[in-house]
């Protein structure tokens, strides 16, 4: 199953490369891995998206918190959360398919941010799901470049992952 | 409680404050955190980057340095000491190939979670990056067998990391940290005021201390219904100091133990509820005891593939209990019944209460019928061997240092068949007594470690157990042993062969012995006497006991004992990889009999 697990860390050198180095010992699978500082410059947050049986995540979570910088951690999955991804897609835009490509940006609530004779570099936030069906939607030859941030997320309601 | 340490009168105070305002350099620093953590001794190899911390250790008596002769000797060294005492094992090393060569000691005191803390020098801050000379990125070599490392790139930082990095190593579940120190933070000409605090909190480190009384009750109250129970237990119980509270709660209940090779004397092997040592070589007793439980009750014990057998087959009748420090060893190989996190000594504590209030205590009768089968087990006599042969035996020859000894050694190993002689046959009435490297199995581990256990205990009794292709491995601190006096004797299992994977390639391979006989194999008693130590060669089994004595009287002597035993002999009993406790391979003078 997949789980998307966020991650307060000390702000440290070498935090990050601590948490993939875990993944790769163990042989654990790593869908995507973001990180960032917080508010708090000491710390790091970072979110990750694993998959494997609960066995497996269960473990996934007792090592990430066994790693001396991890300050507190939180499986999303476990309960009602928000999940988002930011996208920026670069395609091939000339004159036939230019209309065709704005339309397609406005019904997923795209942007569009770069604009030459011949492209457009669409930005487009969303669940992973949605960037996956911009990406389907998009005629064919017409795509050039993908870049994802990998999805982050938050808890509903107004309890939130932080250090009090 | 006592206020040991606190000192109340006003002449210490000013003592406090003299102290407080001290400016030293990063290697005083160094020196003086050591000192304030109480560090006896050191392991270590000078070189380059670490030049200006030795500089600093030349001018002070208090903390003792012991060369050794190779890096890899001072990480195992300082991890023996470790063992035996309880406390934090020091090494300290160069840069670059100083790092490299402790890292394979880091790695072993990782497996078997000893506290350790490894002071590395590194190049100067300025040019670390740039691939200077000796240098290595050893955090980044040494991350994956770490508890957790450190770079230092600030002399303000340098106190409080040494103190974090022995407070990281000897709490929770213990284990080696490094703390990677550039040479320019240790700059004799840069001085800053020192402070080392004692009391120290991190908001990302908060080991478990007591275990959940609720699932301590649940624990005990399996326990009170078993029919067939058994005490499983491991190095935790080492490591956590819970070797009284265990022995006291296996004999309120009167179930069986048994331990894993890291676990030796945390129960007294002699004690007739102790069962023998359990999975790979274990006794056949242990492991069918193992496969028939209904409750199993690990203590400190990581469920290690060694132990296990194929998991399929493991404990198929149990309910589990596992009582661990770490909550990543619950559930990671077997899924239990019963987690509890905790410190084993508290938790034994309170399931030993809580086992002794249930009235009325439970029928004996069901425990005394357990018994009975184990008794059918023992009578198999797993452990027997050929008494009449013409050559040593090694199992003779561990019997034999046992009597010579009153099993009274600190006895370290390296890694092979001796090694398991080694625990099958040698009673360890005591904790702390018995230090291999079981996780790891890393050959070259018993000399330099029982050069730290002497150095600790220089009174007490040491040996090291090991064979021709093991000792080899760290051949080199003999000459520590000789700079340093060490009464050390090392019984050599003199078989030819690297014993274990001979066996294996006999079972296994249809006996095609490759490249496991030692070849050229240097005469051991003029290599020895060459290092300035007394070496001996025994060859034939009526020499052994007048030999080991003469050995042993020596009190003040290194001896080195050439025994030349059996090339032939296999450890037995063995369960192979893959299989289950209830498949093991005997002895050949044992296959022909039935088995329950």
């Amino acid at each position: 199953m997949r789980h998307i697990i966020a991650v307060l860390l000390e702000n440290e050198a070498g935090a990050l490369s601590r948490v993939a180095g875990l993944f790769s010992a163990r042989g654990y699978n790593i869908e995507s891995l973001t990180v960032a500082p917080t508010d708090d410059p000491t710390l790091s947050r970072m979110t990750l998206v694993t998959t494997g049986s609960e066995e497996i995540v269960e473990q996934i979570k007792k090592q990430l918190n066994k790693l001396i910088d991890t300050v507190k951690l939180l499986d999303l999955s476990d309960g009602p959360h928000i999940e988002r991804e930011m996208m920026m897609v670069k395609v091939r835009a000339e004159r036939p398919d230019r209309e065709e490509l704005k339309r397609l940006t406005e019904i997923f609530r795209a942007k569009i941010i770069d604009v030459t004779e011949t492209s457009y570099v669409v930005e487009l936030t969303g669940a992973s799901k949605k960037l996956d069906a911009f990406i389907d939607a998009i005629p064919e030859g017409l795509l050039i470049e993908v870049v994802r941030s990998g999805p982050t997320g938050i808890t509903r309601g107004e309890k939130g992952l932080t250090l009090s | 409680m006592a206020l040991t340490g606190a000192k109340p009168n006003g002449a210490d105070k000013a003592e406090a404050d003299a102290k407080a305002n001290r400016e030293l350099s990063g290697a005083e620093i160094v020196v003086q955190a050591l000192l304030d953590e109480g560090v006896e001794l050191v392991f270590g190899y000078p070189g380059g980057s670490v030049l200006h911390i030795y500089d600093a250790l030349f001018k002070q008596e208090t903390v003792r340095h012991i060369l050794v002769r190779h890096e890899q000797g001072a990480s195992h060294a300082a991890d023996g000491y470790a063992r035996a005492t309880g406390k934090c094992g020091v090494c300290l090393v160069t840069s670059g190939p100083g790092a490299t060569n402790a890292v394979t000691g880091i790695a072993t005191a990782y497996m078997d979670s000893i506290p350790m803390v490894v002071l590395t020098g590194q190049v100067p801050t300025p040019v670390i990056g740039s691939d200077a000379f000796q240098e290595v990125d050893t955090v980044g070599i040494t991350r994956p067998c770490v508890k957790h490392n450190f770079l230092v790139k600030d002399v303000r930082d340098l106190a409080l990391t040494i103190r974090k990095a022995f407070h990281i190593a000897t709490t929770g579940r213990p284990g080696p940290v490094v703390v990677d120190i550039p040479k320019d933070v240790t700059d004799p000409n840069i001085k800053i005021p020192y402070h080392y605090p004692r009391e120290i909190r991190m908001r990302s480190y908060n080991p478990v201390e007591k275990g959940h009384p609720g699932q301590i009750k649940k624990a005990v109250d399996l326990m009170l219904q078993a029919t067939r129970p058994v005490f499983y237990t491991g190095g935790g119980v080492v490591l956590g100091e819970g070797s009284a509270q265990l022995t006291e709660l296996v004999r309120a209940t009167g179930f069986p133990v048994t331990s894993t090779l890291m676990g030796l004397g945390a129960y007294p092997t002699t004690d007739p509820q102790f069962i023998g040592m359990l999975g790979m070589h274990g006794t056949y007793e242990a492991n069918m005891a193992m496969h028939e439980t209904d409750v199993l009750i690990a203590i400190g014990a990581r469920f290690d593939d060694r132990v296990t057998g194929k998991i399929e087959h493991f404990c198929p009748h149990a309910k589990i209990i596992h009582v661990d420090v770490d909550p990543s060893s619950i559930s990671k190989n077997v899924r239990v019944d019963v987690p509890i996190v905790g410190q084993v000594a508290g938790v034994l504590t309170e399931m030993l209460r809580l086992y002794q209030a249930q009235k009325p205590q439970p029928d004996p009768a069901p425990i005394a019928d357990w018994w009975a089968k184990i008794a059918d087990w023992r009578r198999l006599d797993c452990l027997q061997y050929d008494r009449t042969s013409a050559a040593i035996k090694p199992q003779f020859a561990i019997e034999t240092l046992c009597k010579v000894t009153d099993g009274d050694l600190y006895l370290t190993s390296d890694v092979g068949q001796h090694q398991m002689f080694a625990a099958q046959f040698y009673p360890f009435d005591k904790p702390r007594r018995w230090i291999n490297s079981g996780g790891l199995g890393t050959m070259g581990f018993g000399l330099p470690a029982a050069m730290g256990v002497q150095l600790a205990f220089p009174e007490a009794q040491v040996a090291c157990v090991s064979g021709e292709a093991s000792i080899l491995m760290c051949i080199q601190e003999l000459a520590t042993c000789k700079q340093y006096s060490l009464p050390i004797k090392v019984i050599l299992l003199n078989n030819g062969y690297m014993g274990m994977v001979r066996q294996w390639q006999e079972l296994f391979y249809e006996s095609r012995y490759s490249h496991s006989y030692v070849d050229a194999l240097p005469d051991f008693v003029k290599l020895t006497e060459s290092f300035g130590h007394v070496g001996m060669r025994v060859e034939r089994p009526g020499d052994l006991e007048d030999a080991m004595r003469e050995a042993f009287a020596m009190k003040d002597r290194f001896v080195f004992m050439d025994v030349v035993v059996d090339p032939t002999e296999n450890v037995y009993p063995m369960i192979a990889a893959g299989k289950g406790h209830h498949e093991m391979h005997l002895s050949p003078s044992l296959t022909d009999r039935e088995l329950a």
